[in-house]
């Protein structure tokens, strides 16, 4: 069910700012890929723009090419709002929505794209949870609100509703970035487990947490401010942290830049 | 082993403070009071106002240098200031909690079942009955037409600004909302007067110029307009762009993103500022008696002949020479401000429902 992500020359401008400058780069499914780089190096740019969320920002546009198992979703006729139904995000802060509870958020997805029968969401919603490892926690009060829980919880229940919808690639933009350690670790543990149903894309500034979780880890940067993101190298996390071939990713990973 | 080390006594004592006792302030106050009581009643300079002025100023001096004495300068400015904060509040407090006395006391006694049945149909200048039914409901009327037609105007109106606006065309709609905030009511009741009543209804009344309450609607409906666009407006911008960037990656269309997630959390401002139009648009007198013309009888049809509203029977009976008008406009006016009342309430319930409580 997970598929294949593949960019060829994608090139993000925001106006007439070139954001990101001929990325290439395949994910294979059932994998998380890990995108690390210094800050505005483009990561978040190129996450949003697998799943055409950068472009509710007036101005900004994306040419090249990006494939969601072989469908290019920047062709002209291609329905957005049914590319973000099968790619879905996770973001840095948990957002709930406030006027719902935590039954109507995690089942958010399926009932505003027309699900009605409740035997079926109550169902969607216990199997959602309990991939998102919140069911336990949350399964007594389901019609509390959902902006009622921890930071860590609040963010479990934001994959929660991203899975709910059985999206194909998942992306996740810094997602524990602003959790405590104990939360960072319930998260990562998540990534392992839904690995097996989809494409996992996380960007990260963390790089032993890119260590922990990915199978293949991107690294982008810029050569100076105002310059675009490139992508300097990818390849299996193992080689990117013990041995890259790029000096640009030895500096970074060492710390000795950015 | 050598004795821990002893902090000296002058350290301690920077901690913990004294404080002026309760009584010595109530000492104080009374003091300066009957100080300034003395001296406006004894020298006849005066009645009870300067007296409180004077026993005001004599108490923050009194104040000051007690404190002063016992905490020390910054708590004597701190107190100082905190009594002429509290005292800013009272005054501010005043002239409302006076209306409110006022309007009840008033207003009490004519508020009768013969009030609220009646008209002033055949009521002449000796009578003592007469009501203000035909009022209230040309209240009624002409603000919910007026609601009708503005709330949904106005609310899309701000989404399209917010959520779809881009350009020059929104930055000159939003000018012209800014602009039309400060028309004054008679201003809309000449305009609806001239556009309206003179030139549109003869097309509907055998070529004769007519008023109706539902004129008067339209101009407070002009009055209402810009209010309630800028106010959700407002409402609208204050909810966070994650929120709505969260139901774009659930594959939500924008429309039902607006509709479902971005106005039920705006909801509660909305409602706001609905209410604070309704009300503004419930007091309005002048454009009611410039197109609506105003009527003793009841007339429950809006979009024919003369009506009244309760605005306007106030005007009327406080100008009126007989005696029994003044009850009459005291009772009609604590209406007026208990239908608001209630309207705002009622409002805050329905949109307070869509919010879950923690």
């Amino acid at each position: 069910m997970a598929k294949r992500v593949e960019a060829s020359g994608v090139t993000a401008y925001y106006g007439a700012f070139k954001a990101i400058d001929d990325i290439n780069l395949i994910v294979d499914p059932k994998t998380v890929t890990a995108i690390i780089g210094p800050s505005g190096c483009g990561k978040s740019t190129f996450l949003r723009s697998i799943n055409r969320l950068h472009e509710v920002l007036p101005g900004a546009r994306v040419e090249g090419k990006l494939t969601i198992d072989d469908e290019n979703i920047y062709e002209k006729d291609v329905d957005v709002t049914a590319v973000r139904r099968m790619i879905g995000m996770v973001f840095q802060r948990p957002n709930p929505f406030p006027t719902m509870s935590i039954f109507d958020n995690v089942v958010a997805g399926l009932k505003l794209n027309g699900m009605r029968r409740k035997s079926m969401l109550q169902e969607a919603a216990e199997k959602a949870l309990r991939s998102a490892n919140l069911w336990d926690e949350v399964k007594d009060r389901l019609n509390k609100p959902g902006a009622g829980l921890s930071g860590g919880q609040q963010q479990r229940l934001c994959i929660a509703r991203t899975i709910a919808v059985e999206p194909q690639v998942v992306l996740m933009d810094e997602p524990c970035s602003a959790l405590d350690p104990i939360s960072t670790l319930a998260i990562e543990d998540l990534m392992f487990k839904l690995k097996d149903r989809f494409t996992i894309i996380i960007v990260t500034h963390n790089m032993q947490q890119a260590a922990r979780v990915s199978d293949r880890t991107a690294f982008f940067s810029i050569e100076r401010t105002g310059d675009p993101g490139r992508l300097i190298e990818y390849d299996s996390t193992q080689k990117i942290f013990n041995s890259p071939s790029q000096k640009k990713t030895e500096d970074y990973i060492t710390g000795r830049f950015g | 082993m050598t004795a821990p080390a002893q902090a000296p006594a002058g350290q301690n004592r920077a901690l913990r403070g004294r404080r002026t006792p309760v009584l010595v302030l109530v000492g104080i106050a009374v003091v300066a009071f009957g100080v300034s009581a003395a001296l406006c009643y004894g020298a006849g300079i005066g009645g009870w106002v300067l007296t409180i002025v004077i026993g005001l100023i004599l108490y923050l001096v009194g104040v000051f240098v007690a404190v002063g004495r016992v905490e020390g300068r910054r708590a004597a400015r701190n107190r100082v200031w905190g009594t002429l904060i509290q005292l800013a509040f009272v005054l501010a407090l005043l002239p409302l909690v006076s209306v409110i006395w006022t309007l009840i006391s008033k207003g009490t006694e004519r508020f009768d079942l013969n009030f609220f049945t009646t008209s002033m149909n055949n009521i002449g200048a000796r009578d003592p009955e007469g009501g203000a039914v035909h009022a209230i409901i040309g209240t009624l009327e002409q603000v919910g037409i007026a609601a009708l037609i503005t709330i949904p105007l106005g609310v899309l109106a701000a989404i399209y600004i917010v959520e779809y606006g881009r350009g020059r065309f929104t930055f000159t709609i939003r000018f012209f909302v800014d602009v039309m905030t400060g028309i004054p009511s008679i201003i809309a009741g000449l305009f609806v007067l001239s556009f309206w009543v003179l030139i549109v209804s003869p097309w509907y009344n055998n070529g004769q110029p007519a008023f109706s309450g539902f004129a008067a609607a339209l101009a407070l409906s002009v009055l209402m307009l810009p209010t309630i666009v800028r106010s959700t407006e407002e409402m609208l911008r204050l909810v966070p762009a994650p929120l709505r960037e969260g139901s774009y990656a659930l594959g939500v269309p924008k429309w039902k993103t607006i509709l479902k997630v971005v106005v039920p959390t705006a909801l509660p401002g909305i409602v706001t500022g609905i209410m604070l139009a309704i009300a503004r648009a419930a007091g309005e007198t002048a454009p009611v008696l410039l197109v609506a013309g105003g009527s003793a009888a009841l007339n429950i049809n809006p979009f024919n002949n003369n009506q009244t509203s309760l605005s306007l029977f106030v005007f009327q009976q406080a100008s009126d020479a007989s005696r029994f008008s003044p009850a009459r406009a005291w009772t009609a006016a604590l209406t007026l401000v208990a239908l608001v009342l209630i309207l705002t309430i009622a409002a805050k319930l329905v949109a307070g429902r869509n919010r879950i409580r923690r």
